[in-house]
């Protein structure tokens, strides 16, 4: 098959998918004349998305902006704990627990007193998107980092190799597929950061990410623009997931190495 | 006293005794004497500690009881000096992300020599082992058998005394692993270094060493050696092929009697 046709056989299906469920939707609008503010035909929301489109994409970039920052800071600081747990047994012993607490707690507890603390704005955003998406990379990072083919640490062993020779030419670089798959768990997450955020943190009247407009929508009742902004929403996450992972492939691909199933 | 004046072997155990910190005994008095220029054959059952004696004398794990000296040193601190032995491990073990030459030149690497000291003794390793035109392939690219023989020219950078080999061929194909034991004798009646080979198969051990070491299990210990005193090569089907027949058979009766009582 041509590079053309399995590329339609790939999208296809679920554009076709797309189209019929669309149409239902339309259908059962008209049909059973539900009420707009309850659920707005497929037409009302292209047609808000349409006329806010501006306010829209500003939003979206806006989201995008704290999430990248999120996710940035996320993969830094994630990789830096993870080079401490795993150089250090006692640090990681003794901080581990919390770094699972990261992750169990329920990121709309924590990010209205993140706004108390530092207000609202970009930095707080950004804030709640690092800590939704730390967890992974800090766990995805250890693991690469601690998790080595017990021949090849014989082998540097027997070659007299020193612990800084160990991290450099092993660890590090055998880590790399486990860092790889951590940032794409955590690009999607840091999407969800960022709105959540956005709902408590979000910006002034004039300047507002995604959350903010669905909190400011919602409130409105104006469920046609409601839609559209969940819909940007989603895209917004794809896009950020599929980038990472694009990014992440052709990093995978320089290292020859396999994506780690995790 | 001229006949006391014995050369001084190799490698040098006496009643050497490993014990795990589980409490698990791997060798329990085990007596062996390596000559330079022995390419020796260890057979035994499985997990009769024969993988641990090889991690001993290379200095990967430390013994408890007994004295075993390589070349008049402790293992350890022959080590620390490792221009003098080279370790073939199970796997390649090649790291995925270096390009077979880089690969090969690892332990040069690691023992702090310049780059352009490394480049020329890849070079020969590489052409000793027939590799010379995949130094710039990634291990990803080479087969099972080619990967080996990167493994091989790794450990042969160096120019070891000794080559502790630890069942190196046993993953490949049954032709794979007789072209591989055939570059190998072929590179020991070349070069003469002292070799300490772990294999499962007799008829390997009776083709390939100068000498088997039967060991027993339960607790590890060395329960026969058998000179192979017959001319190269030795082909089943050549004029050899009866005595070599009869060395498995003695093997056998050998390992029969290794067997821990059930």
């Amino acid at each position: 098959m041509s590079p053309l046709g399995r590329a339609a056989g790939v999208v296809g299906p679920p554009i076709a998918l797309f189209a019929v469920v669309v149409l239902l939707w339309e259908l059962l609008c008209v049909a059973l004349e539900l009420p707009p503010y309850l659920v707005p035909s497929p037409i009302a929301v292209a047609r808000a998305g349409i006329e806010h489109a501006d306010t829209i994409a500003w939003s979206t970039l806006l989201t995008a902006a704290g999430a990248l920052a999120g996710l940035g800071a996320s993969l830094v600081l994630g990789s830096l704990v993870a080079l401490a747990f795993a150089n250090s047994r006692w640090i990681a012993r003794a901080f581990y627990p919390y770094a699972i607490f990261l992750q169990t707690v329920p990121v709309v507890a924590i990010a209205p007193l993140i706004v108390i603390w530092f207000g609202t704005g970009f930095a707080s955003v950004a804030l709640v998107a690092l800590i939704v998406s730390l967890f992974p990379v800090i766990s995805a990072a250890t693991t690469g980092l601690t998790r080595v083919d017990p021949q090849l640490l014989d082998l540097f062993t027997f070659y007299g190799a020193s612990r800084w020779q160990i991290m450099l030419k092993l660890r590090l670089p055998g880590s790399i597929p486990h860092v790889v798959s951590g940032a794409r768990i955590a690009s999607g997450l840091a999407v969800i950061g960022a709105i959540v955020g956005e709902f408590f943190a979000g910006y002034g009247a004039d300047e507002y990410g995604l959350g903010y407009l669905i909190i400011v929508t919602s409130g409105q009742l104006r469920t046609d623009y409601l839609f559209a902004a969940i819909l940007a929403s989603t895209l917004l996450g794809l896009a950020t997931f599929g980038a990472v992972s694009l990014i992440g492939a052709a990093v995978l691909r320089r290292w020859r190495s396999r994506e780690i199933e995790r | 006293m001229l006949g006391s004046r014995r050369v001084r072997p190799l490698v040098l155990a006496r009643d050497l005794h490993l014990r795990y910190p589980s409490g698990v005994v791997a060798l329990a008095g085990v007596d062996l004497e390596v000559t330079r220029g022995e390419l020796v054959a260890l057979v035994g059952p499985s997990g009769c500690g024969k993988s641990t004696l090889l991690r001993a004398i290379a200095g990967l794990v430390p013994f408890t009881g007994g004295t075993l000296e390589i070349a008049g040193k402790s293992p350890l601190d022959a080590r620390r000096e490792r221009q003098g032995d080279a370790f073939v491990f199970q796997d390649p073990s090649l790291l995925p992300w270096r390009r077979v030459a880089d690969n090969v030149g690892l332990p040069l690497e690691l023992l702090g020599r310049p780059p352009a000291e490394r480049a020329p003794a890849v070079a020969q390793a590489l052409a000793q082992v027939g590799l010379a035109d995949a130094a710039r392939a990634y291990p990803d690219e080479l087969s099972g058998g080619m990967k080996m023989r990167a493994s091989l020219a790794r450990a042969l950078v160096t120019r070891p005394e000794l080559l502790l080999l630890d069942e190196p061929f046993g993953a490949l194909d049954e032709l794979g692993r007789r072209r591989l034991n055939d570059t190998l004798v072929a590179l020991w009646e070349r070069d003469r270094w002292t070799g300490l080979m772990i294999t499962h198969s007799l008829l390997e051990a009776v083709t390939l060493a100068t000498r088997v070491i039967v060991m027993g299990e339960s607790p590890g210990r060395i329960v026969a050696s058998l000179a192979i005193d017959l001319p190269r090569p030795r082909p089943l089907d050549g004029p050899e092929g009866p005595a070599i027949l009869a060395h498995v058979a003695a093997l056998e009766r050998h390992l029969g009697s290794a067997e821990a009582p059930r």
